[in-house]
This record gives structure tokens, sequence and C-alpha cells, in this order.
């Protein structure tokens, strides 16, 4: 049957999947990417329990909600069918959304702003849980056999393009205001949040006109609908190993490289680097930009010459070369390479000890930087004196010139081409491994491990081994390149490449 | 292989439960705090005997011909 699913009306399927999903991302990125305005505004430093409650924003939302909304959500797509299981999601990510930017401040109420930031937060990560394997079963349940790979790959394209618009909303809204009125209680951090409901209600009136997916109704209508799809998932051996094999052989190594070419390559700029936080974000969003055509071309591709070999060999890359280009931008990007001339006289002024605040341009290539010095206990020798005295010295908002910011996005772009190889293709690789009665389930929970959890854990393992091994500024990223490196050795043994050109089963 | 599978799961286990004893409460970063550590232990066992059931399947030879069609899961 599925060869002849009509392709009729397959555009407004795709569109209205993918625009509800890609608004859930815009609105779970949002949270993350003002994590430091919200961190000053709900959980303010030298509180203990508002620190708890941040932690648990922070990590019980990716790693414990997400594959824990993957099995509720899972089970009820399996039970009352997609459509109205990620209609759902979509409004419980859209109003959580809503109501954070409502909260008063940790000034106004209390301890009730981070309690309830928290509680909306988790929502937040349970609602994501249940919508990623509910549009992308509803595309491949709508698609014909041959083309599933390029029409799936249109719901791929949205977790991309959801960082994009959360990365322009935010930076269209801090560039038409001072950095005060941005960060303020009922500023303009709080924008992005509003705004979301006005995108969740247009992707909810286009969601309501849509039918459910004609696989499912078909199953629905012979009575062969799941009774208890978490059983049937996890608790029958011949469907539990497919389980361990998508998720060890393919979404382990997906989500490491995922999230690295993405999250980690933007922290790393903003925060190793340094860089001026306007020219990082302009760098991510060239390059996403660039990037984001080729999760059709290679969604499309797998459907030629199948899906594993393309998802694996975007692995391999990301093992190859993440070590050179992340070592590449930190060589760029350091000031210590800028001509001597600027350096000896930031050296002369610091010797003043009257410096706070310099900026040092590098007139030969326009690079500028700022150099905060700070003062607190230090030994400084003048003639004959010995004084006490400290300094600590910071260097930030460090703006490449022209040149080395192209290099930079033709190398984010090199990385998230590799993100398209790997993720493209995995919509249909997953939905193609599972019986459709219990599709929504089985898929689910191991996309949200390994995105929420192995991807997730990228900052988090590269901090704990950058303290260790504090000689390899770049040791961080043997926790991706390990990941990928494991997830390609079982995916090359154990996966099959063959196409199925009847999920109608 | 299957062998080597089953035994990184418990590698790992070791690996993350030596980092929380040595970081928990050495400084001010996130890998000092106790709350991830328990957090991601706690996801991380199931994942890793996940891993463990994986490789035993693997050293079975479940592995070797995947199903062709529904009907056989």
């Amino acid at each position: 049957m599925s060869n002849e699913t009509p392709t009729k009306g397959i555009a407004k399927v795709i569109f209205s999947s993918s625009l509800g999903t890609l608004i859930e991302w815009y609105d779970f990125y949002i949270f993350g990417m003002l994590a430091k305005t919200i961190s000053v505004q709900f959980f303010p430093e030298g509180n203990d329990t508002a620190a708890l409650l941040s932690t648990l924003a922070i990590f019980a939302a990716g790693f414990l909600v997400r594959p824990f909304g993957a099995l509720v959500f899972g089970r009820l797509g399996d039970m009352i069918g997609r459509k109205s299981t990620f209609l759902l999601t979509l409004v419980l990510m859209g109003g959580s959304t809503f109501l954070i930017g409502l909260v008063p401040s940790y000034k106004a109420i209390g301890i009730a702003a981070p309690l309830l930031v928290l509680l909306l937060r988790l929502i937040q990560g349970l609602a994501l849980g249940g919508e990623y394997g509910g549009a992308a079963t509803y595309v491949a349940e709508h698609a014909p056999a041959h083309r599933r790979g390029y029409f799936t790959a249109w719901i791929q394209t949205t977790a991309t393009l959801g960082l994009f618009v959360a990365l322009g909303v935010i930076m269209a809204v801090k560039s038409n205001m001072s950095d005060a009125a941005f960060n303020s209680e009922w500023g303009g951090w709080r924008y992005p949040f509003w705004i979301s409901i006005l995108l969740v209600g247009v992707s909810i009136y286009i969601r309501l006109k849509m039918s459910e997916s004609p696989l499912y109704a078909a199953l629905k209508k012979e009575g062969k609908t799941s009774v208890n799809p978490l059983k049937e998932s996890f608790g029958h051996k011949n469907n539990f190993k497919m389980v361990l094999l998508a998720l060890f052989g393919a979404v382990m190594g997906q989500g490491v490289i995922w999230y690295t070419g993405q999250f980690y390559a933007q922290s790393f700029l903003e925060n190793t680097c340094k860089l001026e936080f306007m020219q990082s974000r302009s760098i991510l969003l060239w390059a996403i930009a660039l990037a984001t055509p080729f999760f059709l071309f290679f969604g499309w591709l797998s459907d030629k010459i199948g899906r594993k070999w393309i998802m694996l060999v975007g692995m391999l890359l990301g093992i190859i070369f993440y070590r050179p280009i992340f070592g590449n931008f930190l060589e760029k990007s350091s000031y210590k390479n800028w001509s001597e001339i600027d350096l000896w006289r930031y050296k002369k002024t610091a010797d003043t000890l009257n410096l706070t605040t310099i900026v040092v341009n590098d007139s030969t290539t326009s690079s500028s930087c700022t150099i905060v010095t700070t003062r607190g206990s230090y030994e400084l020798v003048t003639n004959k004196n010995i004084r006490t005295l400290s300094e600590k010295k910071e260097v930030k908002n460090i703006t490449l010139p022209l040149i080395t910011k192209w290099e930079f996005i033709f190398l984010i772009w090199i990385m998230i081409v590799f993100v398209t190889m790997v993720y493209g293709p995995i919509a249909a690789f997953l939905v193609e491994l599972f019986p459709t009665k219990i599709r929504y389930t089985s898929m689910s929970l191991p996309y949200h491990i390994g995105n929420g959890v192995f991807g997730g854990l990228v900052p988090f393992i590269a901090t704990l081994l950058s303290t260790t091994f504090t000689n390899d500024p770049l040791v961080g990223l043997w926790y991706p390149i390990g990941v990928a490196a494991l997830c390609f050795v079982i995916g090359a043994l154990y996966l099959n490449n063959k196409v199925d050109k009847d999920i109608n089963d | 292989m299957g062998l080597l599978w089953m035994l990184i799961a418990p590698v790992i286990i070791y690996f993350l439960v030596m980092g929380a004893v040595h970081n928990i409460g050495a400084g001010t970063k996130d890998i000092n705090n106790a709350v991830p550590w328990v957090i991601i232990i706690s996801i991380f066992t199931p994942i890793a005997i996940g891993l463990m059931i994986f490789g035993y399947y693997a050293l079975r030879g479940e592995y070797d011909r995947l199903p062709e069609s529904s009907e056989e899961i």
C-alpha cells in the first residue's frame, strides 16, 4: 500500500507538521539561549534553593523529562492517533513557553518564580519528547516509499531552522534596544517567549485541519492498534533489540554530531574563543542558512542509495575533522597572534595599574577585542617598591576580520553539513525499523535518548574533561568523537542499508 | 564484538561514578554539583544496561539477520 500512498496534498502535510515542530524547537531553544538573563531574573546567586532549581531546570528537562515525554506521548500516539497527540504536545509547548514570559521575577514573588519556571521548563521538555516522533511518523506514513527519505527530511530541517529562528528573533530584539532594556525585569528578553503564542496559534489552526495518518487510520479501522505500546515496544524481545540497535547503531552518534556541530560550536566560539556576541551569532546564522538545504539533499539521496552509509559517513567525518576545525577556531581567534605593537601597548597600559577596560585594535587585520583588568592581590615590583595587589585579565568581545569571519562560517557550515548527513535520513530510517502499531513509541525513545542524553551531555562532559586534563583546550571533543566512533562501528557492523518499501505492517 | 559492548557498559558507569566522587564539592562549576551527577548516573545506568543487553544479543548472533518485515517483529 505504501507504494501507492497518494502524494496529493503531501506538501500541506509536510508544511503543517514541520511548522509545528519548528515552533517547538524554537520554544525549547530560546530558554537555553537566554539562560544568563533567565538566571539573573529567576535564579539569583547566593540562594541555594534557587541554585538547585536552576540546575534541575537545565539538566532534568533535557535528560529526564524528554525521554519520559517520548514514552508518555509515544504511547498516546500509538493508542489514540498521531494527529491528536502531536497537537497536544504543541499546545503544551506553546502554552508553557508563553507562560515563562509572564512569570514575575524572583524579586517580585520570591521562590515561587524559580519554581514556576522549573515547572514550565519541565513541561517544555515533556512536550518536546512527544513532538518529534509524531511529526516524523505522520509525514512518513503519508509519503510514498521511494520518496520517504526526502519528505521526512523536511521534518529534519526543523531542529536547525528552529535554532535559526530563535537566534534571529533574539538578535532582532536585542539589536533594537540597549542591553539594560533587554535584560530588565519586564524587558526585551521576554519578547521571544511572547512571540511564541502567535506562532503556536497559527500552527494549531493549521494542524486542526489535518486528517489522521492514513496508515494509522486503516489500522484503527481494522481494530489492530496496540493495546499496550510500551509493553510491545520494550517487553517483546524482537522489537526491543531493534530499539537497542537504533540507539547504539545510529541515534547515539547522530545526537553527538548534531549537538557538537550546532550547539557546542556556538558555545565554543562564545565562551572559549570569546567572540563578540553579534558576530558569533551571525557566523552561526550564515552557516545554518547555507547548510540547511543539505538536509533535503541527503534525505533525497538516502532514497536512492540507502540511509545507513550516509549517516555513518557523517559520523566518520565528524570523528576525523572535529579537532582540526576547533583547533583552527582557537588559533585564529587568539588575540596573542595579533600584531606585537598592539599587545605591547596593552602591556604598557596595564603596567600603569589604572586599567579597567581597554579596546585593542589590530589595524592590519581590522580585528578588535576588549581587555578587562580588575584588581585583587598580586605582587608587582616597581623600582625598589614592592606592592601587593592583584590583577585579573579577561579578554572578551573579540571581533574577527571579515576574511576570518567567513573562514569560521565555512568551518561551521562544514560541521552542519555533517549534521545534515546524520540527521537528514534518520527519520525515515527510524520509521522503517518499527511496525505501525508501535512506531510512535518505539522510535521516540531512542531518538530522545540519543539527542537529549548523549547529545545534551556534550557540554557537561566537555567541562569534566577539560577540568581533568587542563593542558589540552580541545580535550572536551573526545566525548563526541568517542561516542560517534562507537556508534560508527556498531552501525557499520549491524545496520542494514536496505530501504523498507512497505511500512504498512 | 558482543563481548566488547557488554564490557564497555560497566566501564562507562565506573568512570561516571569515579568522576562524581572526584568532582562533587571540588569547585563551583556544574561538574562540582551533586544534582547533575545524580541525574546523569540515574539516566545512564539503564542505558548502560541496555548496552550490555545489546552486547548479549550481538554475542548470540541476534543481529546477524535483521527482520525483513514487521511480521517478524
